[in-house]
């Protein structure tokens, strides 16, 4: 992990699946076969798997870093990570604690995304005010950065009680832990990840890429103005491969469409039509077909925007564990390679992802 | 940059976010004078104008309203009863504002408002000319979708509000941004624009929006 490699990951929410005669399955199995398809992940070389964190009847991954060490017991090399932890409802220190011991069981295999979520329900459940939400976020970031940084830590804000010279074990090597920032569109976020110097992983599920740009930018003039060297950049985006396009969209149209059917009911959308998914297909953010359509929008994103990293949050929805598998299978053996092929010249930050998170001064308040 | 001489080309765009610093673009290459605010001091939003919004000038939101007389306000909704209740005294409001429970929290005023959230912010600004608009077409549009006067297949925005001078203004200001403006009638009509309402976050012209706003007089 030290050179400026690109990194090609999945991510999931541990979406409930239905079996194939359209019941769901009991939610032991879904996570069972979260593990499974993580382990096939693994031996087909993606590079990461990572794991949302939802409190939801219908999301699996509320508690990603025990998913997360089951993988690390059954894999070799694959990255184990979160998209994204919810920092703002979580108590730095124990994030802290788990994902270092996550860290050394998976032999240095563990990162982070943190961020607040664009599904707010960790906040009445745990006791936090939406309304303070900014003020949340920025707290236990500057918390978990010291502890990722600076230990002994000392410490104090306002949502937990201070820190006098405090360890918090265990310790990690130099370097681990990787810590991205993950942002939905907000300047100030972005202003807000480069001023802890952590590399920024952009989620993007709708619309077209592309003026993600102007944001890409700004992180790196901000980066520039925090005194911080470049740092990576990633993107999270919905998609499903399998053998032809056509295949792939007649597999996912149905779970899209449901999945965003529930979404326009609960948070005002519009409603998903066919359209609006070939549109999303062709100039949008969505990354279904072969995987040679797949790769080739991967690629020309990763370009255009000076991108890193690419997650795939792969098999929106309640599809079966079986078409779950087989668009791994194609991401790993065909999609990944391909991508790598057409990105050969490719220059990205010459730094390392695993190195960014910790190998800069923390200047929180500059 | 124009000179600002010409006020009713001077916007003043309170909210330095994604909606602001986007509608922001989309007003300077329309030859509008733009200055733009976040919460505070102006230096804490210079770099992120200078990059998202060149040409704009960051300001205090005090400064911003002696600049302009049409104001956009931009801020995430459970922001804007931080600032005073007279402060727009006179100005042309335009209330780009929605809710999101999933941002905003659990606010009852505006969560069960029967007549639209953008009286609760007349209410909150009476003295403030309101206008409910730039709120109901997805934010990227603004870069995406502006097309000049006359353009095929222009997208609609509408405006509602009671001050009917202060609505053909911002009719004329959608237009200039390059989309197709709608007249929607009195402030209360703004709610079908809202979240949840079917002209929210979907692109449609400036035909097919006014059906959905007078479905009965388009099956006439």
């Amino acid at each position: 992990m030290s050179s400026p490699e690109l990194e090609l990951g999945l991510d999931t929410f541990g979406y409930i699946t239905i079996d194939e005669s359209g019941q769901p399955l009991p939610p032991d199995v879904v996570i069972r076969n979260y593990v499974e398809e993580a382990v096939l992940a693994d031996s087909v070389g993606i590079d990461s798997f990572n794991i949302g964190e939802h409190y939801r009847p219908d999301f699996m991954d509320s508690a990603a870093h025990v998913m997360l060490a089951a993988i690390a017991g059954r894999t070799k090399r694959i990255r184990l990570g979160t998209a994204v932890t919810v920092l703002s409802t979580q108590d730095p220190v124990r994030v802290y604690t788990n994902f270092a011991t996550l860290d050394a069981v998976s032999n240095g295999r563990a990162q982070l995304v943190v961020g607040r979520g664009s599904l707010t329900e960790s906040f009445p459940l745990f006791g936090f005010d939406l309304a303070d939400y900014e003020e949340l976020f920025e707290e236990k970031l500057d918390l978990f950065t010291r502890l990722l940084r600076e230990q002994p830590v000392t410490w104090s804000g306002k949502f937990r009680s201070p820190l006098v010279n405090q360890y918090v074990t265990p310790a990690l090597p130099a370097g681990h832990l990787p810590t991205w920032v993950g942002v939905g569109g907000s300047p100030q976020s972005v202003v807000r990840a480069a001023r802890y110097g952590l590399p920024l992983m952009l989620a993007v599920i709708g619309g077209p890429p592309g003026r993600f740009a102007p944001l890409v930018e700004l992180y790196k003039r901000a980066l520039d103005a925090f005194g911080h060297p470049p740092l990576p950049i990633g993107m999270h985006s919905h998609g499903y491969v399998a053998r032809t396009d056509q295949e792939a969209v007649d597999i996912q149209w149905p779970y899209w469409k449901e999945t965003f059917e529930k979404a326009a009911l609960e948070r005002g959308w519009a409603r998903p039509t066919m359209a609006r998914f070939q549109a999303e297909r062709a100039e949008g953010s969505l990354y279904i077909g072969s995987p040679e359509t797949v790769a080739t929008k991967i690629a020309a994103m990763m370009r255009l925007l000076g991108l890193s990293r690419f997650d795939l949050a792969y098999a929106t929805g309640r599809m079966p564990h079986k078409q779950r598998l087989a668009t791994i299978d194609l991401y790993g053996r065909e999609v990944i390679p391909r991508v790598r092929e057409l990105l050969a010249d490719h220059q990205v930050p010459s730094i390392s992802s695993s190195h960014a998170s910790v190998g800069v001064t923390a200047q929180p308040h500059a | 940059m124009p000179s600002g001489e010409t006020p009713e080309l001077r916007l003043g765009i309170v909210g330095a976010g994604r909606v602001g610093t986007t509608i922001a673009r989309a007003a300077i290459a329309a030859g509008y004078d733009v200055a733009i605010s976040g919460s505070g001091a102006a230096e804490r939003i210079a770099l992120i104008i200078e990059v998202l919004a060149p040409g704009a000038r960051a300001v205090t939101t005090d400064e911003l309203v002696r600049h302009a007389d049409l104001i956009v306000l931009a801020v995430p909704m459970h922001r804007f009863r931080n600032l005073p209740h007279d402060l727009f005294a006179g100005k042309i409001l335009v209330d780009a504002m929605n809710y999101w429970e999933e941002i905003d929290g659990v606010d009852p005023e505006l969560a069960t408002a029967p007549a639209g959230t953008s009286v609760v912010v007349r209410d909150w600004f009476p003295s403030a000319r309101v206008v409910k608009s730039l709120n109901h077409v997805t934010y990227y549009k603004f870069d995406a979708g502006r097309r000049p006067h006359g353009s095929p297949g222009r997208i609609a925005m509408a405006a509602a509000g009671d001050d009917r001078a202060a609505v053909a203004a911002v009719l004329q200001l959608i237009d200039r941004l390059g989309f197709d403006a709608v007249d929607a009638g009195p402030l209360e009509a703004g709610l079908a624009l809202e979240p949840n309402g079917s002209m929210f976050g979907v692109s449609y012209s400036a035909d097919e929006l006014s059906a959905l706003l007078w479905p009965a007089a388009s099956s006439a």
